[in-house]
């Protein structure tokens, strides 16, 4: 026993530091797993306020800017509705509709490690929950990973965890969208078969088998594509429509079938 | 006089952070450039202090930076490393001259001084990229981290100690 107690309190500094090493290597390796530790993220009260404030001051920067973009975006939604043959006035209801849209911004962006997050400032107040998806006017950004009272964090589709169900536009050939770390402006389709036709320049847009995003949310262009190593399957390398680098306005959608969804899925594969 | 030390230490380790997470962390210079200038506390940290609480102070600014920026404990493990082996590189650096009471980090000569911080910086980053993409498949891309960023940290760290050079101990 004595012995014991001696050899603790000589090697004590570096008990302690293996102490703390397998304490953080241990937090690391379960952020491996799908859904990471619930407390340590920036959405907690302390860093999200923090950023909240710094966020409050510099968006003074680029409010002109903002603003056209927004203009922008709402002369094509004008576009879009005076195309239609309805007219602006007309009251949608909104408890036939199956989606549900709330708007936030971005109070801290990430891109260039190889797992991003984005903290948002609306959080469970205004009824974000894990797993809603996240769009800008432009295309996809990510979908909701942790949400605290007033704050979300969102797993941005520049993370090599994301895996997102996407095809070609004006097809039904879908396949998985994922991030291999390297440039923010690209991310990669996989699993698309090899007899599809593609073009250089065709739209990737989201596909109709996720029930976070509704279909065909914009996502960006073949920029090369080629055969991967099986030589069955393309591999593609798609130029993101928005500019990862440069957000501020965002949209947080909710699919209210999406329990319906996967109550029916949880039953198949309870059958099986 | 004690009372001074801690104080120094709090106020270095609070706006560390700050400025860590809110200005150098959204540097992205270059695209992928990001900074970590919070290593200047582990180069400025007394060097007669306990060392089991400099490892726990460490480890909790590692912690805190983890917490603004999404990662986790990457930050965490690497600082708690560096702390850990921060003796071993002094005693390469300054030889045994370090474990003399009269001892001072500004009474060493200015190549010392560059080599202690690099030697830190150098550490720090390997761990650090290593843990974040948690595979060799990369490495190359590891490499270009560790190496351009490394730069810009001593660069900064260099820029940053000059300016606070005011009797550090």
């Amino acid at each position: 026993m004595q012995q014991i107690i001696n050899f603790i309190i000589r090697f004590k500094t570096s008990l302690l530091y293996i102490l703390l090493l397998f304490i953080s290597l241990g937090f690391t390796i379960n952020s491996h797993s799908y859904h990471r530790s619930k407390y340590f993220n920036s959405t907690n009260w302390i860093s999200g306020s923090i950023y909240n404030t710094a966020d409050g001051i510099s968006t003074y920067f680029d409010l002109d800017e903002e603003n056209i973009r927004l203009l922008e975006e709402n002369r094509k939604l004008r576009n879009i509705i005076f195309n239609q043959g309805q007219t602006d006035s007309v009251e949608i209801d909104t408890a036939k509709a199956s989606y549900t849209i709330l708007s936030a911004q971005i109070i801290k962006n990430s891109y260039t490690n190889p797992n991003n997050y984005i903290t948002i400032n609306k959080g469970k107040k205004e009824g974000v929950k894990q797993d809603m998806g996240v769009i800008t006017a432009n295309g996809i950004l990510g979908i909701i990973e942790h949400t605290s009272n007033g704050y979300s964090s969102v797993q941005s589709i520049l993370n090599t965890k994301s895996n997102i169900n996407a095809k070609i536009k004006n097809t039904n050939y879908f396949g998985s969208l994922i991030w291999d770390g390297v440039r923010y402006d690209e991310v990669k389709l996989v699993d698309i078969p090899r007899l599809v036709p593609l073009l250089v320049g065709d739209t990737i847009v989201t596909g109709a088998m996720s029930s976070i995003f509704p279909e065909n949310i914009p996502i960006g262009t073949i920029k090369s594509f080629d055969l991967n190593v099986s030589k069955s399957f393309y591999s593609i390398d798609v130029e993101l429509f928005n500019d990862m680098s440069n957000l501020k306005n965002v949209y947080i959608i909710y699919n209210k079938n999406r329990p319906e969804i996967l109550e029916l899925e949880a039953e198949i594969a309870n059958d099986q | 006089m004690i009372n001074n030390s801690y104080f120094i230490n709090i106020l270095r380790f609070t706006l560390l952070v700050l400025v860590q997470v809110l200005v150098f962390n959204r540097l992205n210079f270059f695209g992928f450039i990001n900074p970590m200038v919070y290593i200047l506390f582990l180069f400025w940290y007394p060097i007669k202090e306990n060392r089991a609480a400099f490892i726990v102070i460490s480890f909790l600014l590692g912690f805190c930076i983890d917490l603004f920026s999404d990662t986790l404990a990457l930050h965490a493990a690497a600082t708690v490393t560096v702390a850990y082996i921060r003796p071993t590189i002094m005693r390469f650096v300054f030889g045994v001259n370090y474990e003399f009471q009269s001892f001072k980090l500004s009474n060493s000569t200015r190549a010392q001084q560059i080599t202690f911080l690099a030697l830190l910086i150098i550490t720090h980053h390997l761990i650090f990229f290593m843990l974040e993409s948690f595979s060799l498949s990369n490495m190359l891309l590891i490499l270009k981290k560790i190496v351009f960023t490394g730069l810009a940290t001593l660069i900064l760290c260099l820029l940053f100690g000059s300016l606070f050079s005011a009797k550090k101990d």
